[in-house]
């Protein structure tokens, strides 16, 4: 068994962790990324289309260019950095202060860190159907590696389900891939995601059917269609029923804070619908009720990468600082200037309602 | 279309009149402006202001909160169409009335395949991708050179508030 | 191959593509990209089937591609349960569909 030690660890390669681990790595402190994908970049990569937000969030830049300047960042520390891929951290043993990691699928490590950022991500949902489990049901993210990471098409003809910024952004980039997307499904009387990017795939022509869902899907072993049906305003199916042919059904129904490890740390946890799950309560600093962790990204809720990437950097400063680095701690406000900037727009409503739930002004000491 | 229709076209993703951050061009000053006027189809607060930064006449006005939905001064655009290749969301676009007698010239985003050249026929589309006409590529350029490819489209004038995408290769 | 071969934004260069290998899949030859995993190879090569669950025999496939879900679990060098969607293919690999939950190769743990 092979041990492994830093200053600061961080679980989770994507936007809030890499930022997490440029910041802290900057002032100094050592600090060990752990990411269980076979590289890193998390969500980034998958992304070709340009982010929202400001220059301060790589406005106008393409996601897969993000995780690019991200990753160059941290080469400039890189002798303070120190990355495993294809590592998955299995646990926390706050009696031994120890992680517990697996590197493939067979070798096991043990991880000690004086302080750590939990940058897990989130997953994705599913909703119950019959059919659900037949192969090509996938979930967004998965169809995203798939197409974006991997250039494997994934599939000829997709349904979407859902239409958050997910559900449409993936749909445009299924059409980017040369998919057809049959039509998007949204339960809701309103699409969930920016309305720049509904506006995008509906000039184009991909029907967004407010007000419908999936009724279930058939298929002999694989997905060969599926039949979706209206919803009157109080979600009750109206009878109307349309049959799809596809070859992929597409969930884009929300993801899932990642909190497993905070849990394993004994951190205060509340149930916070406008965040998507259980998250952990936090101070300013991004620190979670045990002083040893911070947390950033969709693991403390489910948001934009733009905002991701500012509570990365807020937990990464704020960690190394913790441990007497020469953290520039002017930056704090700054950063939560950008981030209340991010969250003031009228979809940013819920996430604000959501972050007064489990924010308090500082742990007791 | 009686109102509620309206709101669920709207609601999927379909500008069906004008609002803060999705207004016309005043006619007046539009009908006779040479390479066009700015359209901008953003009628959402959402925090995003490359169009304003990008704008190099100063016409798409500095925003005072990122969330802000776009304001634009008609006088200073240029029509330069810098902010159809810098919007992340696809929404700007630059319509030329003076083109011709009966054509105008529609400077719209494009980023998918096969990208056209210049002489290709393509089909010219409305905001929920029907084909309201076919147009004639006059040129396609690629201003930040970041593959948002800027398509220029000679149409029929009658469509200015219609025409808002492309689309090219097998569709006949 | 059903792989992206042209797209407008992305370049060739950007996909994660190591060399081509061969492999095999339920004994039939196939090839894919080494380094990437073996799930997406497979679906490259049009298999969408990875395994059969053990009380209903459903097909399961693809799903979450973080090796989070376990539908992707395949038999790999004769070892049940691994995430094809995590685990990176190499040459000469022998995949298989899983049946139930795998055969475990019990190996000798002790020998004096």
């Amino acid at each position: 068994m092979t041990d492994f030690t830093a200053d600061i660890l961080v679980v989770g390669g994507g936007a809030a962790g890499l930022s997490a681990a440029s910041e802290a790595a900057s002032y100094g402190s050592k600090v060990l990324i752990v990411e269980s994908d076979l590289e890193l970049g998390g969500q980034l990569v998958k992304q070709t289309h340009k982010f929202f937000g400001s220059k301060d969030e790589y406005a106008g830049t393409r996601g897969y260019k993000i995780a690019d300047i991200l990753l160059d960042e941290i080469k400039e520390n890189g002798q303070n950095v120190r990355i495993l891929t294809n590592t998955a951290v299995t646990g926390y043993y706050m009696e031994d202060n120890t992680f517990t990691a697996m590197r493939g699928e067979e070798s096991y490590m043990r991880i000690k860190a004086r302080k750590a950022i939990i940058a897990t991500g989130a997953q994705e949902r599913l909703i119950p159907f019959p059919n659900n489990d037949l192969p090509g049901v996938y979930g967004a993210g998965a169809v995203q590696t798939l197409m974006n990471v991997y250039g494997v098409t994934p599939g000829r003809r997709v349904l979407m389900v859902g239409a958050g910024n997910i559900g449409l952004i993936v749909s445009y980039q299924l059409m980017q891939a040369g998919v057809e997307v049959a039509a998007v499904v949204e339960a809701m009387p309103k699409v969930g995601g920016y309305w720049v990017h509904a506006a995008k795939i509906r000039r184009l022509g991909v029907p967004i059917l407010l007000r419908h869902s999936i009724k279930e899907a058939f298929g002999e072993k694989v997905i060969e269609g599926a039949v979706i049906m209206e919803l009157d305003d109080k979600f009750a199916p109206t009878g109307k029923e349309e049959r799809v042919s596809c070859d992929v059904i597409c969930m884009a129904v929300g993801l899932s804070p990642t909190t497993e490890l905070l849990s394993h740390a004994g951190c205060k946890m509340k149930y916070v619908p406008e965040l998507c799950g259980f998250v952990a309560e936090r101070d300013r600093t991004m620190r979670t009720s045990n002083p040893d962790f911070w947390s950033a990204g969709d693991a403390m809720g489910i948001e934009e990468a733009s905002a991701a990437m500012v509570e990365g950097r807020i937990a990464g400063l704020c960690a190394a600082q913790s441990l007497g680095f020469p953290a520039r701690m002017e930056k704090l406000d700054e950063y939560w200037a950008r981030l209340d900037h991010l969250r003031a727009g009228e979809v940013g409503e819920k996430i604000r309602s959501g972050i007064g739930k489990v924010t308090c002004g500082a742990w007791e000491a | 279309m009686n109102e509620k229709e309206k709101e669920s076209l709207f609601n999927s993703g379909v500008l069906t009149g004008e609002l803060p951050g999705a207004v016309r061009p005043p006619q007046d000053l539009w009908s006779g402006k040479k390479a066009g006027l700015v359209i901008v189809e953003c009628p959402q607060r959402i925090p995003c202001n490359p169009c304003a930064t990008s704008c190099p006449a100063g016409s798409i006005l500095p925003f005072s909160d990122i969330n802000d939905t776009p304001k634009i001064e008609y006088s200073k655009c240029t029509g330069c169409a810098i902010c159809v290749a810098a919007c992340p969301g696809l929404a700007c676009f630059v319509v030329d009335l003076t083109f011709s007698e009966d054509k105008a010239l529609y400077k719209m985003p494009y980023e998918m395949l096969p990208l056209p050249e210049k002489g290709d026929t393509v089909a010219c589309l409305g905001r929920q991708g029907e084909e309201l006409a076919r147009g004639t590529v006059e040129a396609v350029t690629q201003p930040k050179r970041d593959k948002t490819y800027v398509v220029h489209v000679s149409a029929p004038k009658e469509f200015a508030n219609d025409i808002r995408a492309i689309r090219t290769g097998d569709w006949a | 191959m059903e792989l992206i071969e042209e797209h407008p934004v992305l370049e060739q260069s950007n996909f994660r593509r190591g060399d081509k290998v061969g492999f095999t899949f339920d004994g039939v030859a196939m090839e894919g990209f080494g380094g990437a995993p073996i799930a997406a190879a497979l679906h490259a090569n049009g298999v969408r089937i990875y395994r059969e669950t053990p009380v209903m025999n459903r097909a399961r496939g693809f799903f979450c591609a973080i090796g989070k879900c376990s539908s992707c679990f395949m038999v790999v060098d004769g070892i049940p349960n691994v995430r094809t969607c995590v685990t990176p293919l190499e040459a000469g690999m022998k995949v298989e569909t899983q049946r139930g939950k795998g055969q475990a190769i019990i190996a000798p743990i002790l020998q004096e």
